[in-house]
C-alpha cells in the first residue's frame, strides 16, 4: 500500500469505529485523542482491526506510534508496503 | 470446538458475543429461556407489547457526545447513535412526604432544586460533584467498597437530602441492603443525575433486536431453549458445557452471565468452593394499561421515586411479601419521542421491593390471590404520590420475584445480583469468566459495557 492508501485504510477503520464522526476535517498532524477523544480502548481497536484486516501485528510498546494520522501512516508504511488494498 | 461459549443471551452476553464474533471468533450464546434479554425482555399479551426490566436507559448522553459509557459502547459495538433511537425523558421526581426534587437530563435542574429545598446543602452538593469518582477510577476495590452513606455524611448535614439522593440510585442499581458501595454510588450518580434517562419508542426490544441481528450477521450462533446444566472442568480448566438435554459442547473459554454463585454451582468442582452470597433484593412490578395517557391525568413525570417517610429503607421486606413504603412509578409515555410519536396506550409501571422466599413458598392459589392483593396495595401506595389512575385501567399484568427467577435463573430473583461484585470478572478457573450484574455495572448500558470489557480484557487476547 502507498501512504495514501494506508491513510484511506485508517480512515475506513475510524469510520467503522466511530460512524457518527465527521472525518472529512481530520487534521493529520493533530493527535486522534485531541480531535476525536479516542481512548485506550479505541486505540486497541485500531490495532485489532489492522490485525483482522491485514494480519499486521503491532506490539504493545509501539501503540504510541498511532497517536495521529501522520505518525500512524509513517509507522505503517514499511510494514504495509507489500499489502494489497482489498477491493 | 468453539473459541468462546457465552452463557445467557442478555445485554451483557450479546454485547460480548458481538465483540468476539467481530474479531472472528467462533462464538455460541446459550440461553435457557425461549427468548433473549434476560432481565430486560419483552413479550406480547392480549395484543399488546409489554416490557420487563427496562424503565429507562440510564447513561443517556446526546448525539455527538464522545465520552461516557454510551459513547464507548456505540464505538465498541460499531453502532450509530441513531440506531438505538433514544428519546430523552420529560423529567423525573424524587417524592418524599415533605419535599419533592425534580430532575431531568440537564444536571443544572437537580442542583437548582437542591438549592431551593435545601439552601444550606448546595455547597456540599457542589463539593460532592467535584469528588465523584470517574468511570476509569473504579478499579480499586478498596475505594469501590467504601460506604456511600459514610462519605455522604461528610458532604451533607441534612440526612433527608442524603436519603432523597440515594433513593433513585439504590432503586436503579444497588444490590446491597441499607448502604451502597461508594463505587456503585458514583456509577449510578453519573448514570442518572449527570447523564440521564431515555427510552426508544419501541422499548427494549429495539435494542435487543439490533444486538441479535448484528451478532448473527457476524457469524455468531445463538441457541435458545439451551440451558447449561453443567460446566465441565478437567485438570483445573473448563473444557466445555453440558446442556439440560445432556448434549455436551466443547469450548476453549466460557463467559457466564448467569451470576457468580449460580455459575460456580454449575462447575464440576463446585463442592470444593466457598459459596459467595447471592443477592437478596427482588421486586414485584405491576403494569397498568390505561384508557388514556398519563398526561391526561395530569401526570407528566417520566419516573417518580417515592418514599413515604423521611427515612428510605432499602432492604428485603422481612415480614411481608412486599414493602409498600417505597416504590417507583414509570410512565413510558412520558418521553420526548421524535415527531411527537406516542405509544398506543397509556401505561404506568409500579415497582416495589419484594421477598423472594415468601413469594416462592406460596402454593398456586395463594400465589394468584397474593398477586391480586399486592396489585391493589402497590397501586394504592403509588397514588399517594401520583394522580389516581385506578379507574382507567383496561388491562394489566404483573411479575413477582418468582417470575424473575424463572426468566433469569438468578437465585432469589435478585435483580441487581450479588452484593459483592467480581469487578475483574475472574473466577477460580483460568478460562472461565463472568459478565453481567455480578461483574459490576448494572443497567442496560452498564450490562453491555460489562460484556464488552470482559471480552476485551480476557477473551480477545491469546
Amino acid at each position: 500500500m502507498t501512504p495514501d492508501e494506508i491513510r484511506q485504510e485508517i480512515l475506513d477503520i475510524l469510520e467503522d469505529i466511530a460512524p457518527d464522526e465527521d472525518l472529512s476535517q481530520l487534521e493529520d498532524e493533530v493527535p486522534f485523542r485531541e480531535q476525536l477523544e479516542l481512548d485506550s480502548m479505541d486505540f486497541l481497536d485500531i490495532v485489532m482491526e489492522l490485525r483482522k484486516r491485514h494480519r499486521i501485528q503491532i506490539p504493545e510498546e509501539d501503540y504510541g506510534e498511532l497517536a495521529s494520522m501522520a505518525s500512524t501512516v509513517r509507522y505503517l508504511e514499511p510494514r504495509m508496503k507489500d499489502v494489497q488494498r482489498a477491493g | 470446538m468453539y473459541d468462546t461459549i457465552i452463557i445467557g443471551a442478555g445485554m451483557s452476553g450479546l454485547a460480548a458475543g458481538i465483540r468476539l464474533a467481530h474479531f472472528d471468533q467462533r462464538v455460541c450464546i446459550l440461553e435457557r429461556h425461549t427468548t433473549i434479554g434476560g432481565l430486560n425482555s419483552f413479550y406480547r399479551l392480549r395484543g399488546r407489547d409489554f416490557d420487563v426490566g427496562l424503565h429507562a436507559v440510564t447513561n443517556f448522553t446526546p448525539k455527538g457526545t464522545r465520552r461516557g459509557p454510551l459513547a464507548r459502547l456505540l464505538k465498541q459495538l460499531r453502532f450509530r447513535w441513531d440506531d438505538f433511537q433514544l428519546a430523552p425523558q420529560l423529567g423525573s421526581e424524587i417524592a418524599f412526604p415533605s419535599v419533592r426534587l425534580q430532575f431531568t437530563n440537564d444536571p443544572e435542574l437537580l442542583r437548582s432544586e437542591i438549592a431551593r429545598a435545601f439552601p444550606d446543602q448546595v455547597d456540599g452538593y457542589d463539593r460532592l460533584l467535584r469528588n465523584l469518582l470517574d468511570y476509569d477510577q473504579l478499579g480499586d476495590e478498596t475505594t469501590f467498597r467504601l460506604s456511600a452513606r459514610e462519605i455522604l455524611a461528610q458532604y451533607f448535614s441534612d440526612p433527608l437530602l442524603v436519603e432523597m439522593l440515594l433513593c433513585p440510585l439504590m432503586w436503579y442499581g444497588n444490590p446491597r441492603p441499607h448502604d451502597m458501595d461508594f463505587g456503585q454510588f458514583c456509577i449510578m450518580f453519573r448514570a442518572i443525575y449527570l447523564e440521564g434517562l431515555a427510552r426508544p419508542l419501541a422499548g427494549v426490544r429495539l435494542i435487543l433486536k439490533h444486538l441479535v441481528k448484528r451478532f448473527r450477521a457476524l457469524g455468531g450462533e445463538l441457541r435458545l431453549r439451551s440451558g447449561v446444566s453443567r460446566i465441565i472442568v478437567e485438570d483445573g480448566r473448563v473444557t466445555g458445557v453440558e446442556l439440560d438435554n445432556g448434549e455436551q459442547i466443547a469450548a476453549r473459554k466460557v463467559l457466564s452471565s448467569a451470576g457468580l454463585v449460580e455459575t460456580l454451582r454449575l462447575c464440576d468442582d463446585a463442592s470444593r468452593l466457598e459459596r459467595p452470597a447471592a443477592g437478596e433484593l427482588s421486586f414485584i412490578e405491576l403494569v397498568a394499561v390505561l384508557d388514556r395517557k398519563p398526561r391526561q391525568l395530569g401526570h407528566d413525570r417520566t419516573i417518580v421515586f417515592f418514599n413515604d417517610s423521611e427515612t428510605f429503607h432499602w432492604e428485603k421486606p422481612a415480614d411481608d411479601l412486599c414493602d409498600p413504603r417505597t416504590g417507583v412509578v414509570c410512565s413510558p409515555n412520558n418521553y420526548l419521542y421524535p415527531d411527537h410519536a406516542e405509544l398506543p396506550d397509556g401505561i404506568l409501571r409500579i415497582t416495589m421491593l419484594a421477598n423472594y422466599d415468601r413469594w416462592e413458598a406460596l402454593d398456586e392459589s395463594a400465589y394468584r390471590l397474593a398477586k391480586l392483593a399486592w396489585f391493589d396495595r402497590a397501586a394504592a401506595s403509588a397514588v399517594r404520590f401520583v394522580p389516581d389512575f385506578r379507574q382507567y385501567i383496561v388491562d394489566s399484568d404483573m411479575f413477582t420475584p418468582t417470575t424473575i427467577r424463572r426468566f433469569t435463573w438468578h437465585d432469589h430473583g435478585a435483580v441487581y445480583g450479588a452484593p459483592d461484585k467480581r469487578l475483574d470478572g475472574r473466577t477460580h478457573l483460568p478460562n472461565l469468566f463472568l459478565c453481567g450484574t455480578d461483574q459490576g455495572f448494572v443497567g442496560i448500558i452498564g450490562a453491555m459495557v460489562s460484556g464488552i470489557s470482559i471480552a476485551n480484557r480476557y477473551l480477545l487476547r491469546d
